[in-house]
C-alpha cells in the first residue's frame, strides 16, 4: 500500500495562536540589547579613545605636535623614522628592554613555579608567616629600596665589592623582587585549585612527585602560568624607577628610560610626535602579546582570580 | 594457630609529625623556596632594614665658613626626622591651604587613592556587568579593554600630558577653547587630570577580574531571583554583588595598595614639586634628590606604615582573603576553637574554688 | 612549639645580623670625608676619559670628539649623554660623586646654578690657579667661581631677548620699547586693529624658568635676591614692585593666563603662531622662528631687542653650562687639556655655527660674519653683559623652589605679592646662611 501523504492541518489552539503571533521577544529585551550594545560600545571608546589620540599625533608633521585635528593632515611617518634617528638609539633600548623583561619573567617563573609548589603542596611551618613575608615584600615603595641599592649595587659597602652600575643584572634583581610575589602569590592560587587527588593518582602509577608535577600539574596550570609570565613580563616592560637608576648609559638604557628622555633639535624642544611615535612603538609588543594571548590571560585570571 | 606476639605494623618511613602544621616537609620546602627568599631578602630585606637606619640619621649639612666646603657625614638625630613635621613644618601652600609638606602629601595621596580606587570600582563593575550582557563583539570588547592596562605608565603620563595640554583636545572637546582650563598648573585641575588618567587606566583591570567572579556565578541563581520576583537592582544588590565580593576585595585591595604608591604618573604628567599633586612616594624621592637621605627614608617608612595599616584593614574589616589556604585557615579555626574551650574549662574551674575531683579529670 | 620558638630566634639573629651589618655600613660611609688629595701631579695623569653634558641634540658634539681623538689617540674621550632634563643631569652626576666615582664621569657639563653646589659638596675638583680665563665673559669665569675659587671652565652662557613683532609695531608706528609701560601702551595700539593678539609672554610654569622670568621681574625693578655681601634683600619696595607689575599684568590680561603653563616651548609656539606681540625667550627661538617649512608664521616678521624693566631697560637672567672636572676623575691632566681645547675660540665658533648657542669667547661677539649670520649676538652680548646670575647658594635645589612657591602663589593669585616676599625672604636667609 502506498503511503498517501495525509495532509497535516495544524490546529492551533487560540492561545498557541496568540503566542505564536507575538513578537518574538518583547520590548525589554530589545530595551536591555540596545542598552547592552551601547554599554559596549562605550567601552570600547573609553579605552580606544585616548589610544586613537596618541596614534595620530603619532603621524603628524614633527612640528605640529601640538595641533588638534581629528586626522593629521599631512599625514607622515617622520617621526617614526626621527625615532629611530642615530642620536637616540632607540632600537638599541627596545633590545635592552627585552632581555631585561625576558630574563625577570624566565627567573621570576622559574622561582615562582618552585616556590609555589612549596606553599601549595608542601606542610611546612611557618607558610603562612612566609607567604605573608612574600606578599609583604611587594607593598614597599619603590623610593625605600632606591638609594640603599645604588649605594649596594656601586661597591659602597666593603662586603659586597661590586660596581653593578650600567650592567643588566643591577635591574634584573631588583625588578625581580617586585614580580616574584605577585607570581608566588598567583601560581600558589593556581595550584591549590587543582585537586590532589591528580598527582596522586600518578604517584601510584609510579611517578616521583617531581615527575607528577612536571608531567600532570604543570600543563593543566599553564594558564595560569601564562597569565603568570604576561603580568610579569609587562610589569617588568613598565619599570621606569629602578631602570633610570641603574642603566644609565647611552647603551644600556631601556626603552621606557629612553623615551622619557626624548629631546627635539635643541635643548628645550619637547617633540611631542617623536614621544608620541616611540610611545607607540613601546606599546605595539606588549599589545601584539596581550592580543595573542587574550583568551589564555583571561581564562588565567578567570581562573585564578576566584578562590 | 600459634598465636604468637601481635605483629607490630610495619614501620613507619615517613617522619614522625611535629604539629599539625608541619609534615616534616620543612627541608625540602626550604630547598624551593630559597631562591625566592634569597632574592626578596638581598633586595628588599637589606635595603629595607638599611633605610630604617638611615631614618634616624641626618646629614650634617652646614657650610663652613672659612673653606666653603659642607660639612660631611651624617649625624644620629633618633626620631627627629619624623617628629619635625609637628616642630618644624616645611609650610607649603597646596590645594588644602597651607600645612606642613609632608601632610599636604599625605592629603593628596589619600584624596588620589580614594577617589580614583572608587571611580575605577564603579567603572569597573559596570564593564563587567555589560560584558556579561554581551552576546556578539565581544572579543572586540575584551580585546579593547587590555589596551589600557598594556600601554606603559610613562608613556600614558605622556599621552595625556598632551591631551590635557592647555591648548590641546582636551579643552577643544569640552568647548573650553576660549577659556582655557589650566589642567597642567599646579592647582585642583591637575588633580582631576591625574584621577582622570589613573582611572582610565585601571578601571578595566578591575572589570576583568569582576568580569571573572561573574562568570563563576551560575545563571540558575539568576533564574531563581527572577522566578521569586527580584527585580535587576535587587538582583544586583542581593545576589551579584555578594558573590563576586571575594574576588573584588581582592582586586581592590590591590588597587588601592598601589595608588597609594603612586608615583609615574604625576612624575610624567604634571612634574615634581607641584603641591597640588605631590604623593608621598614623590615627595620621598625629592628629597632623596637633595641628598636629604635619612628625611627620604623618613618619609618613605611613613608611606609604608600607611600602607601596612591600609592592607590591616582591609584585611580584618572587608575580610579580603590574600593568603587564602583552606588548610591553614581548617587548622587556625580548630585552634581557636580548642582554645577557646580550654579558657571555658579553665574560668569554670576557676569558680569552683577547689581543684579536688572526685575521680574523673577536670580537664 | 619548639619548633615555633626555634624558627622565631632564627628570624631574629638574621634580622639583628643585617642591622649590625647595615649600621657598620652606613657608618663608614658617613666618614668617607671630601679632604681634596691636595697632590699637584694629579693634574698630569693622562689617559682616556669620557665626557658627560645632557642630549647631544644637533649631533655635533660626538664630531668634535673625533677631531681630538684622531690628534690624541691614547686619551680618547667618550661621550656620555644624559637626559635633557636639568634635574636628571643634576641626579647623575651626584650619583656619580656619591659613589666615588663608579659611574666614570671625568669632564661635567655643569649648568651655571649648581656650582656652588657641587664645588660646596666637593663633586668638582678645584681647577689650577694657573688657568687664564682673561678672554671668556666675565659673568660666564663669575658663573664658574665658588669662595674665590675657580671650579669650572666657561663653555656656554645665555641671556634672555625680548623678541617682538617688527610688522605690528612699524604698522602702528611704534619704537621698540625699553621699560614695561611702553610696552603696555604699545599693546593697546596694537590691539585696536588685532584684537585676538597676546600682549607678552614668558615662562610660568613652576619650573627653573619660572625661578629665571621671576629674577628679571624683580631685578629689572631695580630689587634684587641677595645683596652684595650675600644676605637675602627680597622684599624690599623696589622687588615688591617688579613683582606687582607682573601680578597686574596677568590680571589685566598683558600676559594670558594660560601663560601660567608655559615653558619654553610653548612660550615659543604662541609666539610663532602669531599670538603675542612680545616673548621673553632665550636666543635658540631665533633660527626655529625663522623656518621657513611652515612651522613659523612670523618669518622675517620679529625683531630681537633687549628686555624691558621698570624705569628703563631690564636685567636678565644669566644662564649657561660650564665644564668641570670630577674629583673622582684617575685622568685629570687630560681632562684640564680636554676642556680647554674645546673651548678654545675655534671651536666655540665652529659651536656657534653648528648649534647657535652662546659663545664664552668674549671676541666672537663682535666676528663679523658671525653677526651678519646671526643678527641677534650684539643683542645677545648686551642682554649677558647686564645680566645677573640667579642665587648663588651650595642648597639651591631647596633655594630655587622657595623662589617658584613664592613667585607662583604671587603670580596666579593666591598670595599678596608683598606678603609672598616676606615669607620668600624668611625662608631664604635661613637657606643662604
Amino acid at each position: 500500500m502506498t503511503q498517501v501523504p495525509i495532509p497535516v492541518v495544524a490546529r492551533l489552539t487560540p492561545e498557541e495562536l496568540g503566542a505564536l503571533q507575538k513578537p518574538r521577544h518583547e520590548a525589554k529585551w530589545w530595551v536591555g540589547s540596545v542598552a547592552s550594545v551601547v554599554g559596549m560600545a562605550f567601552i570600547v571608546i573609553y579605552c580606544l579613545l585616548p589610544f586613537y589620540w596618541m596614534l595620530v599625533s603619532s603621524f603628524r608633521l614633527p612640528t605640529m605636535g601640538l595641533s588638534n585635528d581629528y586626522w593629521p593632515s599631512p599625514a607622515s611617518i617622520e617621526n617614526y623614522t626621527g625615532v629611530f634617528g642615530t642620536q637616540n638609539n632607540f632600537l638599541r633600548a627596545i633590545l635592552n628592554s627585552v632581555v631585561v623583561s625576558v630574563t625577570t619573567t624566565l627567573l621570576t617563573l622559574v622561582f615562582g613555579i618552585i616556590g609555589a609548589y612549596a606553599l601549595a603542596r608542601l606542610r611546612f611551618a611557618a607558610k603562612g608567616v612566609i607567604l605573608g613575608i612574600i606578599i609583604g615584600a611587594s607593598m614597599f615603595p619603590g623610593v625605600t629600596l632606591l638609594v640603599p641599592l645604588f649605594k649596594l649595587f656601586t661597591g659602597s659597602y666593603s662586603w659586597l665589592p661590586i660596581n653593578w652600575l650600567n650592567q643588566y643584572q643591577a635591574a634584573i634583581i631588583p625588578s625581580l623582587s617586585f614580580g616574584l610575589p605577585l607570581a608566588v602569590w598567583l601560581l600558589t592560587a593556581f595550584f591549590r585549585q587543582l585537586p590532589v587527588e591528580l598527582e596522586q593518582a600518578a604517584m601510584v602509577d609510579g611517578c616521583t612527585p617531581g615527575e607528577a608535577f612536571r608531567l600532570i600539574i604543570l600543563p593543566l596550570a599553564a594558564p595560569g602560568v601564562f597569565t603568570t609570565a604576561i603580568l610579569t613580563f609587562i610589569a617588568v616592560w613598565n619599570e621606569f624607577m629602578i631602570s633610570l637608576t641603574f642603566l644609565q648609559s647611552k647603551d644600556m638604557k631601556t626603552a621606557t628610560v629612553s623615551l622619557s628622555q626624548f629631546t627635539g633639535t635643541l635643548g628645550y624642544n619637547v617633540p611631542y610626535g617623536s614621544i608620541m611615535a616611540a610611545g607607540v612603538i613601546t606599546t605595539i609588543p606588549l599589545l601584539i602579546l596581550v592580543l595573542f594571548f587574550q583568551r589564555r590571560i583571561v581564562a588565567g585570571l578567570t581562573a585564578g582570580g576566584v578562590k | 594457630m600459634a598465636v604468637t606476639t601481635a605483629e607490630r605494623p610495619a614501620p613507619i618511613t615517613t617522619k614522625r609529625k611535629k604539629n599539625a602544621f608541619s609534615d616534616g616537609q620543612g627541608t625540602l620546602a626550604a630547598m624551593l623556596l630559597s631562591p625566592t627568599l634569597l632574592v626578596l631578602f638581598l633586595v628588599a630585606g637589606i635595603p629595607i632594614v638599611m633605610s630604617v637606619t638611615e631614618s634616624f640619621f641626618r646629614v650634617n649639612g652646614g657650610v663652613d665658613p672659612n673653606t666653603g666646603l659642607v660639612n660631611s657625614g651624617t649625624s644620629f638625630v633618633g626620631l627627629a626626622n619624623f617628629t619635625d613635621i609637628f616642630a618644624h613644618p616645611a609650610t607649603v601652600a597646596g590645594v588644602y591651604g597651607s600645612m606642613d609638606r609632608l601632610i599636604n602629601a599625605f592629603l593628596n595621596t589619600t584624596l588620589f587613592t580614594v577617589l580614583c580606587v572608587v571611580l575605577e570600582t564603579i567603572l569597573g563593575v559596570s564593564m563587567a556587568l555589560i560584558m556579561t550582557k554581551a552576546f556578539r563583539g565581544r572579543g572586540l570588547v575584551r580585546a579593547s579593554i587590555l589596551v589600557p592596562w598594556a600601554i606603559p605608565t610613562i608613556v600614558s603620563a605622556m599621552m595625556w600630558k598632551l591631551i590635557f595640554n592647555t591648548s590641546g583636545v582636551a579643552n577643544k572637546v569640552l568647548g573650553f577653547s576660549a577659556n582655557p582650563i589650566l589642567w597642567l598648573a599646579d592647582n585642583k585641575y591637575s588633580q582631576m587630570a591625574i584621577i582622570a588618567a589613573d582611572v582610565w587606566k585601571t578601571a578595566p583591570f578591575i572589570g576583568l577580574l569582576t568580569l571573572a567572579g561573574l562568570q563563576t556565578i551560575p545563571s540558575e541563581v539568576y533564574e531563581a531571583a527572577k522566578v521569586d520576583g527580584a527585580n535587576a537592582w535587587q538582583t544586583f544588590v542581593r545576589i551579584t554583588l555578594p558573590m563576586v565580593k571575594p574576588a573584588l576585595v581582592v582586586a581592590v585591595l590591590f588597587r588601592t595598595l598601589d595608588t597609594l604608591r603612586m608615583f609615574d604618573l604625576p612624575y610624567g604628567m604634571i612634574g615634581p614639586n607641584k603641591y597640588s599633586v605631590e604623593t608621598l612616594s614623590m615627595f620621598a624621592y625629592q628629597e632623596m634628590m637633595q641628598t636629604r637621605y635619612g628625611t627620604a627614608a623618613a618619609y618613605s617608612i611613613v608611606l609604608f606604615f600607611y600602607i601596612v595599616l591600609v592592607a590591616f584593614l582591609f584585611v580584618r574589616l572587608l575580610g579580603a582573603d590574600v593568603v587564602g589556604d583552606e588548610e591553614l585557615k581548617a587548622i587556625n579555626a580548630q585552634r581557636k576553637r580548642l582554645h577557646a574551650l580550654h579558657n571555658k574549662q579553665q574560668k569554670a574551674s576557676a569558680k569552683r574554688r577547689t581543684t579536688i575531683t572526685s575521680g574523673s579529670a577536670a580537664s | 612549639m619548639a619548633r615555633k620558638n626555634k624558627l622565631a630566634r632564627l628570624t631574629l639573629s638574621v634580622l639583628s645580623a643585617t642591622a649590625i651589618l647595615a649600621t657598620a655600613a652606613c657608618g663608614s660611609s658617613g666618614t668617607a670625608g671630601s679632604t681634596a688629595s691636595a697632590s699637584s701631579d694629579e693634574w698630569s695623569k693622562t689617559g682616556p676619559i669620557n665626557y658627560v653634558q645632557g642630549k647631544d641634540t644637533s649631533g655635533y658634539v660626538q664630531g668634535i670628539l673625533d677631531k681630538w681623538n684622531a690628534l690624541h689617540a691614547d686619551q680618547k674621550v667618550t661621550l656620555v649623554e644624559l637626559s635633557d632634563s636639568a634635574d636628571e643631569q643634576r641626579a647623575a652626576m651626584i650619583k656619580n660623586a656619591e659613589s666615588k666615582g663608579a659611574s666614570n664621569y671625568d669632564v661635567l657639563s655643569v649648568d651655571v646654578v649648581w656650582t656652588a653646589e657641587f664645588a660646596a659638596n666637593g663633586y668638582l675638583a678645584q681647577l689650577p690657579t694657573t688657568l687664564d680665563t682673561s678672554g671668556y665673559l666675565k659673568a660666564a669665569v663669575d658663573a664658574a667661581t665658588y669662595f674665590n675659587k675657580l671650579y669650572a671652565f666657561p663653555a656656554t652662557s645665555d641671556g634672555a631677548l625680548l623678541y617682538y613683532r617688527k610688522d605690528l609695531l612699524d604698522a602702528a608706528g611704534l619704537k621698540v620699547p625699553t621699560t614695561w609701560a611702553d610696552m603696555k601702551t604699545a599693546c593697546a595700539k596694537i590691539k585696536t586693529t588685532n584684537p585676538t593678539i597676546d600682549c607678552y609672554g614668558g615662562q610660568f610654569q613652576k619650573y627653573e624658568g619660572l625661578t629665571c622670568n621671576f629674577a628679571e621681574m624683580v631685578n629689572s625693578a631695580g630689587g634684587a635676591f641677595l645683596a652684595a655681601d650675600g644676605t637675602p634683600t627680597v622684599n624690599t619696595d623696589k622687588a615688591v614692585a617688579g613683582v606687582q607689575w607682573a601680578v597686574d599684568a596677568f590680571k589685566d590680561g598683558t600676559i594670558p593666563k594660560a601663560a601660567l603653563t608655559w615653558k619654553e616651548e610653548e612660550s615659543r609656539t604662541a609666539f610663532q603662531n602669531g599670538n603675542l606681540v612680545f616673548l621673553r625667550n632665550w636666543p635658540y627661538v631665533y633660527t626655529l622662528a625663522q623656518k621657513t617649512d611652515g612651522s613659523s608664521k612670523v618669518v622675517d616678521k620679529f625683531g630681537v631687542a633687549p628686555i624691558p624693566g621698570l624705569n628703563g631697560p631690564g636685567v636678565s637672567t644669566l644662564g649657561g653650562h660650564n665644564m668641570g672636572v670630577s674629583k673622582y676623575s684617575q685622568n685629570k691632566g687630560t681632562a684640564l687639556a680636554f676642556l680647554k681645547w674645546y673651548n678654545s675660540a675655534e671651536n666655540q665658533k665652529a659651536n656657534l655655527l653648528a648649534n647657535s648657542s652662546a659663545p664664552t669667547w668674549t671676541a666672537l661677539y663682535t666676528d663679523a660674519d658671525l653677526t651678519s649670520k646671526f643678527a641677534y649676538l650684539p643683542v645677545l652680548k648686551a642682554s649677558i653683559d647686564g645680566a645677573q646670575s640667579r642665587p648663588k647658594a651650595v642648597k639651591y635645589g631647596d633655594v630655587t623652589l622657595a623662589i617658584q612657591d613664592a613667585a607662583y602663589n604671587a603670580l596666579n593669585g593666591t598670595t599678596a605679592p608683598k606678603a609672598a616676599m616676606d615669607d620668600l625672604q624668611t625662608k631664604l636667609t635661613a637657606l643662604v646662611k
